[in-house]
């Protein structure tokens, strides 16, 4: 692809505890400004993926580079590494529950600037656009672990986007937000990626995936990584779809459809397949 | 045992439904108040202050006067009177009785005997006018420390404390841990809340106590699983978003004309409280 590299896998695996293994030998690479998209039923080892990309698991066997430079525990204990790595590098975690820690949804948003050293302007204008643009301005006083799942989703999407990442890790972003934010924030990574940022994003969402990806990689419910490809290529190949419990036999696509009319089937079981 | 649920289970639903609302609601914390106006760093320093004088004071009467004026904070910072003694009163017995009671006896505070309720020839059981004293002091104390902490908490936001106590130059580590020890208790008792209920929606005609028993047990490790693996995530988190070990937050206070005024009028009557004690 000619492009600087992010993200180089070479024959990953991991094993939580020694006993569950989340991960079988896992080889990819992910190139500057790329789309991608990891496909996986639940529990193929997706969200442990994302953890090690953003370098907060280790894994036993393999290597993984970021950056060109080798991405391990010994390294992220170089601060001036681990600070340039943290600064391009922003993982929005699948339970926003974990990844909101602050007494108030401001206090949140603000924290990764904050880590970052910015001065008190750049601090609160980066806190104020990214409140601006999840329209999330009036929860800024409420304590984030007692919003709605939806709400705190926002809330992590927006202390994601005050840390201005390169590099955006996105574990199921859309689950749980309501349809226009869903929209939004499809459009979103879009423009993202058109200005040169680089988004991985996993997801078991077949509709949304062609927006969200020039390239897919498939985890198996083996945790294997068995295909990658372009989303034609792999949304036309029913056979591997269902192998890997991404689709079921009485689905069918609605191509772009999914904006124009609600995604509902009150006579789901009614109308003829095929 | 009561047909909805066993004693225990009930008493722990309670328990964790009173306590979420009443320590994270912010309601009244977001009233407008004479404490909800005060800076937070005035308002931190000079509850140690009355706290201090409450501990040091050797009058009684002057502790009588100090919680006093905790109810007069209190009614000016539109804190439902009823609801504040009633809250504290009940739970002091709790942390003090088990001290305060032995002291009332000639046991363990010898002195003149007031009342008298076992007498023979090897053992004597009254209750001393010392002793008396010294449990009246102890009960008074605590009771009004309590009062004032949870005036202070109750008129604060969480953040805004949290916040106090960082500008005061309290260790980082010290905040932090405080505020995930708010989160987690949040967290563990909602998700208890949450497993009473749906427990209760699965639930069809009765359980054994046994059954109860072994349910409470089996709760009670899935709360503990459960924020174990919140606070690795919670840290995962923050090292994510670029923490290294100190966190940076702002501080956004100004102090007030007003501030000025509360803030010296409370310090001189708490140290006023200490010189007539003594
Ligand atoms: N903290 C953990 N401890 C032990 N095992 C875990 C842990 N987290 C995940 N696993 C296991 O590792 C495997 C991969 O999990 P992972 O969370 O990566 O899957 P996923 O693809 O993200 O699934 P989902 O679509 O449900 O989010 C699963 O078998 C899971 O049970
Ligand atoms: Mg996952």
């Amino acid at each position: 692809m000619g492009k600087e590299p992010i993200f180089e896998l070479e024959g990953v695996s991991f094993t939580y505890d020694g006993r569950v293994t989340a991960l079988r030998d896992v080889s990819l690479a992910v190139a500057a400004r790329e789309k991608i998209a990891l496909l996986g039923a639940n529990g193929s080892g997706k969200s442990t993926l994302l953890m090690i990309l953003a370098g907060l698991y280790f894994p036993a066997l393999g290597q993984v580079r970021a950056f060109g430079n080798p991405l391990t525990e010994e390294a992220l204990k170089d601060e001036s590494f681990a600070f340039s790595f943290r600064r391009k590098v922003g993982l929005l975690f699948q339970d926003p529950d974990v990844q909101l820690f602050s007494p108030t949804v401001w206090d949140e948003v603000a924290f990764a600037p904050l880590q970052l050293g910015l001065d008190q302007a750049e601090v609160v204008s980066r806190v104020e656009e990214a409140l601006r643009l999840l329209r999330i301005e009036s929860l800024r006083d409420r304590a984030p672990h007692r919003l709605s799942e939806g709400e705190k989703k926002k809330v992590a999407i927006a202390s994601i986007l005050s840390l201005h990442p390169e590099v955006w890790l996105l574990d199921e972003p859309t689950a749980g937000l309501d349809p226009r934010t869903e929209s939004w924030f499809l459009d979103f990574i879009c423009q993202l990626n058109e200005v040169g940022h680089t988004v991985i994003t996993a997801t078991h969402d077949l509709d949304a995936v062609d927006l969200i990806a020039d390239r897919i990689y498939v985890l198996s419910e083996e945790n294997r990584l068995i295909a990658q490809g372009t989303p034609q290529e792999i949304l036309s190949d029913q056979e591997l779809l269902l192998r890997c419990n991404l689709t079921h036999e009485h689905r069918h696509r609605h191509a772009r459809l999914e904006h124009a009319h609600p995604h509902r089937h009150p006579e789901r079981h009614i109308h003829p397949h095929e | 045992m009561s047909a909805r649920g066993g004693f225990i289970e009930r008493s722990i639903a309670d328990i964790a439904a009173t306590l979420e609302e009443a320590i994270f609601s912010e309601e009244l914390a977001r009233k407008e108040g004479l404490l909800q106006n005060l800076d937070p760093r005035v308002k931190v320093i000079t509850f140690l202050a009355l706290l201090l004088a409450v501990s040091l004071s050797k009058g009684l009467l002057i502790i009588v006067a100090l919680y006093f004026l905790t109810l007069l904070l209190a009614w000016r910072s539109r804190i439902p009177l009823g609801f504040f003694i009633k809250r504290v009163w009940l739970v002091i017995p709790f942390f003090t009785g088990l001290v305060a009671l032995p002291a009332l006896f000639n046991i363990f505070t010898p002195g003149e005997p007031i009342v008298t309720l076992w007498q023979s020839d090897r053992f004597h059981l009254a209750i001393t006018m010392q002793g008396l004293r010294t449990a009246t002091f102890l009960v008074l104390r605590v009771g009004v420390s309590v009062s004032l902490a949870v005036l202070s908490v109750l008129t604060t936001p969480w953040a805004t404390l949290l916040k106090a106590l960082r500008i005061l130059h309290l260790p980082q580590v010290f905040i932090l841990i405080l505020g995930m020890a708010y989160r987690y208790a949040f967290l563990l008792l909602h998700t208890a809340n949450s497993m009473f209920l749906a427990r209760q929606s699965r639930t069809v005609g009765q359980m054994t106590s046994g059954e109860n028993r072994r349910w409470i047990a089996a709760s009670a490790s899935t709360l503990l699983a459960k924020s174990y693996h919140l606070s690795q995530g919670v840290y995962l988190a923050m090292l994510s978003r670029g923490f290294q070990g100190e966190a940076q937050m702002l501080g956004t206070f100004r102090l007030k004309p007003s501030d000025w005024l509360w803030g010296g009028t409370l310090l001189a009557l708490a140290l006023l409280a200490v010189l007539m004690g003594t």
